[in-house]
């Protein structure tokens, strides 16, 4: 079995001024499971300017990586549509892998589908899972295909879908559904140098990669970047806001219950539609997903785009005024009540009991911000 | 002397926003008809931007969905807040398409229009949330792409255009929002743009426009009939009918099928769509198993008591 033919499962690795998105580390993880199942290779592909992105190849190694395709060039510094296809598509032509993964981002969202349509293979948006499967169809049976799990059509249905004659199967995955797995420094694996030409004509290349002026007819112009500022995927505990918080005010009394646990703040899409609190903390199908040892969530109904953010979270204590509310069927804990006065009393309880043990960080007893949170 | 020719892609979908019991089936799959079926949300961003850009710089703005007859409801919509053109794609070829067979079709249509300078669309539909159309769409045409385009920062008309008759080449310099931030990225033309809902308010119908076309709106059949076009043409008049019976305006449907768009059939539809869905599952709430707790000092703290033993909390 030769590397050609080995159809080995790969991961489109994403990175920002040599820095690697966490949700391709994510992906090697659960390429690593795939790729074991199928007994192939984990390849990943990393792509940018040469200083930055060299050093970056051990860590994917030690994520799981098997080979590290190492597209250089200091035309590649900052991801663009074009000549990033060019690359990804000239790579897959010559290696065949028979799985092709990328991150859900406005970045891999923007690459896979430019790629799946210049290969004509099939491409699923924003998987939540991926497993290993067969199918029969039109009495021929399909081994060990991708299953490509999704939410679709609002939240309200999961789909699983396949692509059963096409390869390679081609998926975009959602940030924070997989496991990060833990880097192992004692990994080997085979770190291979992908030559990158740039010509101004469109020519043909036997070996490597060759980028045309036609390539980078789009030109950025600027680009602001910021790291964030709130850690939701890392938090232990998440304090969640929605509707029944009521104001911009009430917050106030949902980040006093989270600075008490020590818990990051999260909220609602509905609570961010109207302003009480920044996207940065928005819990859901369109904001983080987060699976933190104990969600909170105050005054939110739970609609099926909040739970999929939230419902694999180990302990989940949903407060809402409302005994019908959605949320109450993916908790662990309910407590029918008005969050204004059982905030408080979850404040005060934790602060007695806490007391009793040994004292955690960030328990200072705080004022609320605004009295017109109880 | 030639305009600046933008095309947008729309689609109607059904409102999975306002999804009820009724819309699910027993066995768990979506009943369609039970939906409302509306325009897409990002789809009317990209019409608002076709027809800002109109306004500053004079355009044709010309619609195109593909769907089934009753489709057409969208290009309605889409006349009535200022589009000169709309075209429907609608073919039992193109039934059951993924977005790469969806893209074909798209693609052919764009070409059979004679190209674009601007192709606008949606970031993402809401019955799918692929984001993946406008994309695949951009690579089967060789325009560039940017995407996820929350502002249009400049527009330079092309060549021979109304706007621009000097003979320079056109661009457009778009804003895209991206994780933490933005990008600004600037483009010759032709190019196509996936707009987000953070680009602008669409306007409503224009009630000058909805008069134009109040035969439309006053047509007590919604469903797009076959014997509205002229066999002999591919670019039929549609005549409206008022409640009087006496047709009131000519609005231009065009109307194409896949032998119009010159369509290689193995590439349409399901049979040119390289995915299947294997499963769905509907979304259902567990039965609640969660464990009640008295909103009251005691109650909440007997529940704080048993997190910190279970060093959930602390």
């Amino acid at each position: 079995m030769n590397g050609a033919t080995r159809n080995d499962v790969w991961v489109v690795v994403e990175q920002h001024d040599g820095a690697v998105a966490e949700v391709s580390l994510e992906l090697l993880g659960r390429a690593r499971e795939l790729a074991d199942r199928l007994g192939v290779r984990v390849g990943a592909v990393l792509i940018g300017a040469d200083q930055a992105v060299t050093a970056l190849a051990p860590a994917l190694v030690a994520r799981g990586a098997d080979i590290v395709y190492l597209a250089a060039h200091d035309d590649l510094t900052h991801y663009l549509t074009q000549p990033y296809t060019q690359v990804v598509t000239a790579l897959i032509r010559e290696h065949r892998p028979q799985i092709v993964l990328y991150g859900a981002t406005t970045t891999g969202r923007d690459l896979a589908p430019r790629v799946a349509s210049a290969l004509r293979t099939g491409l699923t948006a924003d998987c939540t899972d991926l497993r290993i499967g067969d199918h029969s169809m039109k009495g021929a049976e399909h081994r060990d295909l991708l299953y490509q799990i999704r939410p679709a059509f609002g939240g309200n249905i999961i789909a699983t879908i396949i692509s059963p004659l096409h390869r390679p199967q081609m998926a975009t995955v959602r940030e924070g559904v997989m496991v990060m797995p833990a880097a192992d420094e004692s990994r080997a694996g085979a770190i291979v140098n992908v030559p990158v030409e740039r010509s101004s004509s469109p020519v043909h290349s036997a070996d490597g990669v060759v980028l045309s002026d036609a390539d980078f007819v789009v030109r950025l112009v600027d680009r602001v970047r910021e790291e964030k500022r709130v850690d939701l995927k890392g938090a232990r505990i998440v304090v969640a806001g929605g509707v029944g918080v009521g104001s911009r005010e009430g917050f106030a009394l949902v980040e006093e219950l989270a600075r008490t646990l020590g818990g990051v703040v999260g909220a609602s899409r509905a609570a961010v539609d109207a302003g009480w609190i920044d996207h940065e903390h928005q819990i859901g199908q369109t904001g983080t997903t987060v699976r933190p040892k104990l969600y909170i969530a105050c005054g939110i109904s739970g609609s099926v785009q909040h739970r999929a953010g939230m419902d694999q979270s180990a302990r989940i204590l949903a407060i809402n005024s409302d005994p019908l509310a959605p949320i109450f069927g993916v908790a662990h804990y309910g407590i029918v009540g008005d969050l204004h006065k059982v905030i408080p009393l979850l404040i005060q309880a934790y602060r007695t009991k806490s007391a009793g043990t040994a004292a955690p960080g960030g328990t200072t007893p705080v004022a609320a911000a605004d009295g017109g949170a109880s | 002397m030639p305009q600046l020719r933008i095309v947008v892609l729309v689609k109607q979908v059904p409102d999975t926003a306002n999804v009820t019991g009724e819309a699910m089936k027993e066995d768990g799959t979506i009943n369609r008809a039970a939906l409302p079926a509306v325009f897409n949300p990002e789809d009317l961003n990209a019409l608002e931007e076709a027809l800002t850009l109109k306004e500053r710089h004079g355009a044709r703005v010309t619609v195109i969905t593909m769907g089934p007859p009753a489709a057409v409801q969208v290009l309605r919509e889409s006349l009535y807040r200022g589009a000169d053109e709309v075209v429907l794609l609608t073919d039992k070829a193109f039934a059951g398409a993924d977005t790469l067979a969806t893209s074909y079709a798209l693609s052919l249509a764009v070409r059979k229009l004679g190209g674009a300078d601007l192709v606008l669309c949606g970031r993402q539909a809401i019955d799918g949330d692929t984001a993946q159309v406008g994309p695949q769409t951009a690579e089967k045409l060789g325009y560039p792409q940017i995407t996820c385009v929350s502002r249009i920062d400049a527009l330079v008309a092309p060549e021979g255009s109304e706007a621009r008759p000097d003979g320079e080449a056109g661009s457009v310099t778009a804003t895209r929002s991206i994780e933490g931030g933005f990008e600004t990225l600037t483009s010759p033309l032709p190019c196509l743009l996936t707009v987000t809902a953070e680009a602008n308010d669409p306007r409503p119908p224009s009630v000058k426009l909805v008069m134009t076309y109040k035969g439309i709106a006053a047509e007590a059949m919604p469903e797009y009939d076959d014997s509205y076009l002229d066999p002999e043409s591919d670019a039929a008049e549609v005549c409206m009918i008022d409640r009087d019976g006496r047709p009131v305006c000519r609005a231009r449907v065009v109307q194409w099928d896949h032998e119009a768009l010159g369509a290689d059939r193995d590439a349409l539809g399901l049979r040119g769509s390289p995915t299947r869905v294997k499963q769905i599952e509907s979304v259902v709430l567990a039965q609640s198993e969660a464990r009640m707790v008295e909103p009251t000092e005691a109650g909440v703290g007997a529940l704080v008591h048993e997190l910190i033993e279970e060093h959930i909390l602390g």
